[in-house]
């Protein structure tokens, strides 16, 4: 049986099975039953949480059923034998012994030295450059303020599909949408509501709901910005069938939270964009609304709830 | 006739092999390509055995038509689209080599489903080739990120809006998430270093990973051979003798070391 496991290319899989080597776990029904408690945390997922909890308890319980069950062997195994009598290490000399002379193992501290030193080489390449890989993408992310152009584009009430270019060094590939509704002054202040068109579940583009207007490109200090009036119900994704009602709110679909929002300035009549963030809920209706401001994060990615705990920190 | 060779022939025959001998005196490269190409197998392997060998040839195809591509492609995010259509449109053959690309794709991964349902309903990945069925895994994950990665490069609307919500999802895996997102965007949004971190990706660092694990996975098929079919007399758990039935119906596994307390009936030495 031995010669079997030096050729292991001979071996067919029932030798295999014949080989005092091959450790099989004891046979147990708990897999099953644990299958079952996965399953029921899935349905328990769509259909009520109640049942997911169970479904949770059932699987600790027999998942540990059946770890138990497949490690009785390894429990139960003796414990090897401590070794008694370690091979003296050249290091020691035994008292009242001075036939061997003191010997240092030179082979072994050439042999760490170089494994030692190949690590800390290795470490000093890789190190800088793994950084090199990650790093550019969280450092220096700010984008710069865009110029949406004179406040007088936007009339009261009415809303504006505006389509520009958030750094018009880097082109098209930074092209953006957001939806723009004047609501007049409050408290001597103009407001604004301005949606980032990106839907909250997987970014996909909504597209208001409602006939869109004729064009007009509008110029600003910097590139073009392209103006579509229209006067929405709400909006609605394509891509799986998310909607929102007229402030950004879910009304129906897959999304986790109120459309994402931008802050906004007026610099000498002319509105600019400033930094995107997300909100969970809005309450209230244009110059009134009210939500509570998170830090922009990712669409699908809670920011209220218990489910933002899975979150705890975003880039 | 001629029982003995002419000596014209093993003069031919010498000026032949003379480079093979010359090769395998320095390095034994013949002699192990022999021992992969000419190893034993079971005597009843069958043409599903054959679906191992298909993928890999799927995956060379890829890599040899993808080198090609990369000759004629620009990852910047002004040119990839013009490039792909200069690929597919003016370059002769070059609807050709895309196709093969892009199609085989699909092969691909279809091939690698293929292969992991033989080998799971032949219980090819029983012991001691548990390993090898992990590898295995690693290789179908590295296989569907090539597929990710490679969905993006043509930088047509299809192309950006399926990456936008592919890196998304990934965004919503908990704790890491967004960190996950935010590196494969190269930054918050896909923006002008994304595609090229994506072919980067695409072309070195995945296959790299997929070339080291399919060597791997050839080192252990080697290693522990190939499993019979399930209905050979020789298939993976098939019991040749009486069956130990214990305590709780089940069918117990073959004791262990000496049998210490079972008693093992009429157990052949192999």
């Amino acid at each position: 049986m031995a010669d079997e496991l030096e050729r292991p290319e001979e071996t067919s899989e029932t030798h295999g099975h014949d080989d005092p080597g091959a450790h099989l776990p004891p046979p147990t029904i708990w897999p099953f039953a644990f299958a079952g408690a996965v399953a029921l945390i899935l349905v328990g997922l769509i259909v009520s949480m109640w049942a997911a909890v169970v479904g949770v308890i059932l699987a600790v319980v027999f998942g540990f059923l059946w770890i138990r069950d497949v490690s009785r062997d390894v429990r139960a195994a003796p414990e090897p034998e401590p070794v008694v009598a370690p091979e003296p290490s050249p290091l020691t000399v035994e008292e009242g012994e001075p036939a061997e002379p003191e010997r240092f193992p030179r082979s072994k501290f050439l042999e760490g030295a170089t494994l030692g030193l190949g690590a800390v080489i290795g470490g000093i390449v890789t190190v800088p450059a793994l950084g090199f890989a990650v790093a550019p993408a969280f450092v220096g992310q700010e984008e710069p303020d865009v110029d949406l152009g004179a406040m007088d584009n936007y009339p009261e009430n009415e809303w504006r599909i505006a389509t520009f270019t958030s750094d018009p060094e880097k082109g098209d590939v930074t092209r953006r949408t957001a939806f723009i509704r004047y609501n007049g002054l409050k408290n001597e202040v103009p407001s604004y509501t301005i949606i980032f068109n990106r839907c909250v579940h997987l970014g996909c583009p909504t597209q208001p709901q409602g006939p869109p207007g004729e064009p007009e490109e509008v110029k600003t200090s910097a590139a073009p910005v392209t103006l579509t009036p229209t006067q929405p119900s709400g909006f609605g994704c394509p891509c799986h069938g998310g909607a929102y009602d007229i402030e950004g709110n879910r009304t129906a679909g897959p999304p986790v939270r109120a459309l994402d929002r931008f802050e906004y300035s007026v610099i000498n009549g002319s509105l600019w964009l400033g930094e995107l963030y997300s909100v969970a809920e809005v309450e209230g209706e244009g110059a009134d609304a009210v939500a509570v401001r998170y830090r922009h994060t990712d669409p699908g990615v809670h920011v209220d709830g218990a489910e933002a705990w899975l979150y705890p920190i975003t880039p | 006739m001629a029982r003995t060779k002419s000596k014209r022939r093993t003069q031919i025959e010498q000026l032949l092999l003379a480079p093979l001998n010359w090769l395998e005196e320095r390095s034994g490269l013949v002699g192990a390509v022999k021992y992969f190409l000419f190893r034993k197998v079971p005597h009843d392997t069958n043409w599903f055995h054959t679906l191992g060998s298909a993928t890999l040839t799927a995956f060379i195809v890829q890599l040899v038509t993808g080198v090609i591509l990369a000759m004629y492609y620009k990852p910047s995010p002004n040119e990839a689209y013009a490039s792909i259509q200069m690929i597919t449109n003016d370059l002769t053959l070059g609807w050709l080599v895309r196709g093969m690309h892009r199609w085989g794709a699909s092969v691909f991964i279809i091939l690698l489903f293929l292969h992991m349902g033989r080998v799971f309903l032949f219980g090819a990945y029983k012991y001691p080739r548990e390993l090898n069925w992990l590898i295995g895994v690693l290789l179908l994950v590295l296989a569907m990120l090539e597929g990710f990665t490679g969905y993006l490069l043509p930088w047509d609307q299809t192309a950006y809006w399926a990456t936008v919500v592919g890196i998304n999802l990934n965004a919503t895996a908990p704790f890491l998430g967004p960190f996950l997102a935010d590196f494969l965007r190269g930054g918050q949004d896909i923006g002008t270093e994304t595609l090229a971190r994506f072919y980067s990706m695409h072309m070195l660092l995945i296959p790299g990973g997929l070339i080291a694990l399919i060597t791997l996975h050839l080192y252990l098929v080697i290693r522990l051979g190939v499993t019979s079919p399930p209905w050979s007399k020789d298939g993976a758990g098939v019991e040749r003798e009486e069956v130990v039935v214990g305590r709780r119906g089940l069918v117990e596994p073959r004791p262990r070391g000496d049998g210490a307390g079972v008693e093992v009936r009429g157990r052949p030495e192999a």
